[in-house]
């Protein structure tokens, strides 16, 4: 009897609780993105009267100039070209590191330790941009995010490469297998698991990242999705519909993802939790 | 530690050495792997990095520079716009990584526990986490209005009178905290589940025919044997907190006034200004102070975890 109760009883308060705590504050996002300017701008949570979803759509869509499209392809890209990148660096990397003991290794952990924790240095990485002539460049700001992703991609790939027994290297090397194909014909396609985690988890990363552009991409030719967020907050200061339509936009790519990925996702972000 | 390692070695090459001596010496692990990651790294990461510590003691245009010696440093740790940014960043983070320890372990015992709509719980709670901190910050500023402020008029319907929230200095930087807690108490909510969920069930079963109460045993079983996960999360939620400049930028910019400025904040303030100089010496202090907690912080907690 107690144990229903509690069974019942203490799921339904805790779902009481997260509608009120979680989905309210969705909702009230959504609600908002779908009403006409006079109607937001009194914010309050109510189901919208005169339904303006496509409007605003359009609206924020061809705002300054297209600019959220520009945008959405500069994130793209961005996104794309920069998880590539990490996921073969650094997987290159953790495969060596794992296989082969050397006295370089204690210096090499300490590095992707040092990589987690250190907070980047602003000022000097755009000074180092500035004269490799990639400063406001979207090449600049994808090897920005690789140097600042390969360290969790690292740890993450490392601990799933110990799984994978030596014979196999073994087997390969004897059939001839040279370390270039060894690695991208025999161990790039058994790491597939893991590559998606982490393909899923730095992807949300980069799309969500706000910091970086912001320093190291300025401009409005060059913005990123959630630059715009940031620029259309000065601009819709009353216009609530406007920049909630937009926050709604942003927030489907990681929506998608999570609707798809969500067991990549919480792996790879609970990865170490059981070993520390 | 060089001995060791040379020890290491041959034994590592053994499985090599009957193959012909051309082989022998081309491992099929080459060091030039590391050569692209090490490279990008080096130049993006390593090098701002060091030089990070020279430029924070000159005053500097990114093309001129003057030595200047402490100045910066003095001038961060007396003027008090800046003090204020360096004491919020600890409560900040201290009160963010507290919260997100505590909530997420009991909503990690309660999503283990048998009640119905698991699944619906941990897709919800869990998320925010995916959104980006802009988006949610808008969101929680005009949620957090003073006066038209759907947080408030709730309040107000149970008779209480809600405070100013962001605009008020006492609050704002407490405001900001609570949204990060929002965003962020879905990650160490499902860290802490693969943490629970890998402690043995015969423990509470043993205590359950012992007699233990369920506060007895959660108390002495599933807080000290789910410690890796509450280390993961102090360490994870401490760098993030102490790092953080998202939401407090979209939320209150560090105001009103500097009561919200964290030494991030502070950090693109003084950039913003062309400050380029004492910029840097933030993100020195910044590094000392995010080194100076998280490395004892993190030997600490694993070295129980050994004793234990």
């Amino acid at each position: 009897m107690t144990a229903a109760l509690k069974r019942y009883g203490v799921g339904i308060l805790a779902i009481a609780v997260t509608v009120v705590l979680f989905v309210i504050p969705l909702l009230f996002m959504a609600l908002t993105a779908m009403k006409d300017r006079r109607e937001a701008n009194k914010l309050e949570f109510s189901w919208p009267t005169n339904f303006a979803l496509i409007e605003n759509f359009q609206e924020v869509l061809s705002a300054r100039r297209f600019m959220l499209v520009t945008a959405f392809i500069n994130s793209t890209i961005l996104t794309v070209a920069s998880v590539a990148i990490m996921v073969i660096l650094a997987a290159m990397v953790a495969w060596v590191l794992q296989r082969r003991r050397s006295r370089w290794n204690p210096l090499i952990n300490f590095l992707i330790l040092s990589g987690l924790i250190i907070p980047p240095a602003v000022v000097p990485t755009i000074w180092v941009l500035q004269g490799l002539g990639l400063f406001k460049t979207l090449p600049g700001l994808i090897l920005i995010e690789v140097a600042f992703g390969l360290s969790f991609c690292i740890m993450l790939f490392r601990a799933f490469i110990s799984t994978i027994p030596r014979e196999l290297d073994e087997a390969a090397v004897i059939d001839g297998c040279g370390p270039v194909r060894l690695f991208f014909r025999v161990i790039f396609p058994l790491l597939r698991s893991v590559i998606v985690t982490v393909i899923v988890v730095q992807s949300v990363a980069v799309f969500n990242d706000f910091q970086h552009p912001l320093y190291f991409l300025p401009g409005d030719a060059n913005a990123t999705v959630q630059l715009t967020l940031f620029n259309f907050q000065s601009q819709f200061t009353t216009a609530y519909n406007l920049l909630f339509m937009n926050i709604l936009l942003i927030t489907i790519p990681p929506l998608v993802m999570y609707l798809f990925f969500n067991r990549q996702i919480v792996a790879g972000m609970t990865a170490g939790a059981v070993k520390g | 530690m060089t001995t060791n390692t040379t020890v290491a070695a041959p034994a590592g090459r053994t499985l090599t050495a009957a193959a012909p001596k051309r082989r022998q010496r081309k491992s099929s692990y080459p060091y030039w792997f590391y050569l692209p990651a090490a490279l990008v790294y080096t130049t993006l990461f390593l090098v701002p990095t060091f030089a990070s510590f020279f430029f924070s003691f000159t005053r500097w245009n990114l093309t001129e520079f003057t030595w200047i010696g402490m100045d910066n440093f003095v001038q961060f740790f007396s003027e008090p716009a800046l003090l204020k940014g360096l004491t919020n960043t600890f409560i900040y983070g201290v009160v963010t990584s507290t919260l997100k320890v505590v909530l997420g372990m009991l909503l990690a015992v309660l999503l283990t526990s048998q009640i119905i709509a698991r699944g619906y719980l941990r897709s919800v709670i869990f998320f925010p986490v995916l959104l980006s901190s802009i988006g949610v910050g808008i969101v929680f500023t005009v949620l957090m209005d003073p006066s038209r402020g759907m947080i408030n008029e709730a309040l107000a319907v149970v008779g209480i009178e809600g405070p100013k929230w962001l605009t008020d200095p006492a609050w704002a930087l407490m405001s900001v905290a609570f949204v990060d807690v929002w965003k962020g108490v879905g990650l160490a909510t499902v860290i802490f589940i693969a943490g629970i969920v890998s402690i043995p069930q015969e423990y509470f079963e043993a205590a359950k025919v012992d007699g233990a109460s369920s506060f007895k045993s959660f108390w002495n079983i599933t807080v000290p044997l789910a410690r890796p996960a509450t280390a993961t999360v102090i360490i994870l939620s401490l760098i993030g907190g102490l790092r953080s400049f998202d939401l407090i930028w979209a939320m209150t910019k560090g105001g009103p006034g500097f009561t919200s400025d964290v030494i991030a904040s502070v950090i693109y303030k003084q950039y913003q200004a062309g400050f380029y100089g004492l910029s840097t010496a933030g993100n020195v202090v910044l590094f000392l102070i995010v080194t100076a907690v998280i490395v004892p912080l993190s030997m600490i907690l694993n070295r129980k975890e050994v004793e234990a």
